[in-house]
């Protein structure tokens, strides 16, 4: 929980409704194997289909998904971060990650935050969550959260918008 | 205060003295390889729209291995595609069908110990197996590590898993390994590395070993490693490398490890993992009797001469029930050319198995020997996660090729013991 002088959310919070998953959400669910040679569009609308079939429906952009232990275990394909992000999906916040999904998160510029009490938020609820000071607030409950925020090194990197053009911006200074 | 053989891997990657357990650290990378489904149709346009060329095409190894062969016009588009870049961009490296990337990257002298390796899929630890530290990276990072040659890492700390005992007869690498699933469970190590030691895999040719640093995957970890001994310095030798510093690859005596884990390979029986998780792991009496729809030999974790062998043993004499199908899928051209020779395709094949082309196929959902809805599969890969195989009902047991082969014979999961006398 965080103090009370920084109470209201920030303009720069994402946020939308909660989706709200277990413990070891794989790759193959995010990004089914049957859909890989498709564009992420096509992907995307399999996104998480075996344990929410509702999920790639009614998605909005803004939404969060939150996660229990080990989000993302499985595969380095790309595109179970792209899918969620092609959906609109602005956050995940989950217990733990699986170090490989957690990098692929990163270097494509959809925030991922480790917060240990995610069981608390419930389907539904409204959350935000800004990824820079790591704090997560669901509006519905009333409850606030401290996530870990952004490991240091890579908050350049997030502020630019990812691996792709914070490598851009290096090679054009002259500096990659 | 001792260094792990990771901390000296990436202190030395990273031109330092030291590497401490948590640091940040800039890392020059050995080899880069990457396969045609995260590979040249993913960065390719990423490549392009920084203006970027590869850093170093000698460090670049690339291997059509998941849509191969094309089996529809998508399939064979990417295909293309990836011949055409490796062309292009002065890769020599490139094995185009000629197996699964984590086979090809040993069975062609690429690994060295010491390396420091990042690879487009997440079963890159596999070349643990020859104390190369090598990691999976998504598309993006592999897009960075070609246009620098760079990459950051977190130096990991490392958890001993130490085998004690002697695997007895009908038991293999991938026993021990769907254990460590069950009782260290998915994510225990956090991002960190795995390092194999004891009796039970110093007793471990390099294939069954390459079992353990794959599926090290499954566990959570970055990845594997296995300290070189006179087992590795004799397949460097047979794939034509020079090393003359392998041994030198350990971790000091006094190293700092998060954790020791003990287990007995004496004390084991075959383990099959239930739907959906290679964690479900149960000795194999506790899914006996399963009924199967097919049972699958493949994959980078399966698939390799000494799995054939293993098949073989069950098989020769005997016939594939009637209720199911065992499909064979060797893990390269290589192996299938060596099992042709050595009798063991005879074998197989004469036991009713049908052999499927080289490549990742249906342990990714592609290619041939995908499973229908509800259907049942017991198979020698490394995943059973929902979906994976086919259809999201359809159910994936994990076991080693021993089991998988007995399940064949049975129609049925069953002990591989029975049928090995």
């Amino acid at each position: 929980m965080m103090k009370d002088d920084d109470c209201r959310p920030r303009d720069r919070a994402l946020g939308g409704r909660a989706w709200v998953f277990g413990d070891n959400i794989d790759t193959d669910t995010l990004a089914p194997g049957l859909y890989m040679k498709r564009p992420v569009e096509e992907i995307a609308e399999h996104c998480l289909e075996a344990v929410d079939p509702r999920f790639a429906k009614e998605v909005r952009a803004g939404d969060v998904v939150v996660g229990g232990e080990n989000f993302g275990i499985g595969s380095s394909r790309e595109q179970a971060v792209a899918a969620l992000k092609h959906l609109g999906v602005a956050a995940i916040v989950a217990k733990s990650f699986a170090g490989l999904f957690f990098r692929n998160c990163l270097n494509l510029g959809l925030a991922a935050l480790t917060m240990r009490d995610t069981a608390r938020i419930r389907p539904g609820d409204r959350v935000t969550v800004d990824p820079q000071t790591g704090r997560v607030d669901d509006l519905t409950t009333g409850a606030r959260y401290a996530a870990e925020p952004i490991p240091p090194h890579l908050a350049e990197m997030i502020r630019d918008g990812g691996l792709l053009a914070h490598l851009e911006k290096k090679l054009k200074a002259g500096r990659a | 205060m001792g260094a792990t053989l990771a901390q000296k891997i990436i202190a030395r990657a990273a031109g330092r003295r030291e590497a401490r357990v948590g640091d940040i650290v800039t890392c020059r990378v050995d080899l880069a390889m990457m396969h045609d489904s995260g590979g040249p149709r993913r960065i390719a346009p990423m490549l392009q729209r920084l203006g970027a060329e590869v850093w170093d095409p000698s460090r670049v190894v690339v291997v059509s291995d998941h849509y191969a062969p094309a089996v529809d016009p998508d399939s064979a588009a990417i295909l293309d595609l990836t011949r055409k870049w490796v062309k292009n961009a002065g890769v020599a490296r490139f094995h185009d069908m000629q197996g699964i990337c984590h086979v090809i990257l040993p069975e062609r002298g690429y690994l060295r110990p010491g390396m420091f390796a990042v690879g487009g899929d997440s079963h890159s630890p596999t070349a643990g197996a020859f104390a190369c530290f090598m990691f999976g990276v998504g598309a993006t990072e592999m897009a960075g590590v070609l246009v620098t040659g760079e990459i950051w890492i977190k130096v990991p700390e490392t958890h001993l898993v130490r085998w004690r005992g002697r695997l007895h007869r009908g038991l293999s690498a991938k026993d021990m390994m769907l254990a460590l699933c069950r009782e260290m469970g998915l994510g225990a190590v956090g991002y960190n590395v795995v390092q194999y030691a004891g009796e039970a895999v110093r007793a471990l040719a390099m294939s069954e070993r390459m079992v353990l640093a794959n599926m090290a995957a499954e566990l959570g970890a970055q990845t594997a490693l296995i300290e070189p001994d006179e087992v590795t310095l004799a397949a460097l030798a047979e794939a034509g490398v020079e090393a003359p510093d392998a041994l030198d690859w350990r971790g000091d005596v006094d190293a700092t490890y998060a954790n020791m884990w003990e287990f007995d390979a004496g004390a084991l029986a075959p383990q099959v993992a239930a739907p959906h998780s290679p964690a479900n792991a149960r000795s194999v009496g506790e899914y006996a009797g399963v009924a199967i729809d097919q049972a699958y030999i493949g994959a980078c974790t399966g698939a390799k001469l000494s799995d054939l062998h293993m098949a073989r043993e069950v098989l020769e004499r005997r016939k594939v029930a009637s209720s199911t199908r065992l499909l064979v899928a060797p893990a390269s051209t290589r192996i299938t050319a060596e099992a042709a020779a050595d009798g063991t395709l005879t074998a197989l094949t004469a036991a009713g198995a049908i052999l499927l082309p080289t490549g990742c196929g249906a342990c990714a959902g592609l290619g041939a020997g995908l499973l229908a809805a509800k259907e049942v599969c017991i198979s020698s890969t490394a995943r059973n996660f929902r979906g994976r195989m086919g259809a999201a009902t359809a159910e994936v047991y994990l076991a080693s090729p021993y089991t998988v082969a007995a399940s064949a014979i049975a129609g049925r999961i069953t002990d591989p013991r029975e049928m090995l006398g």
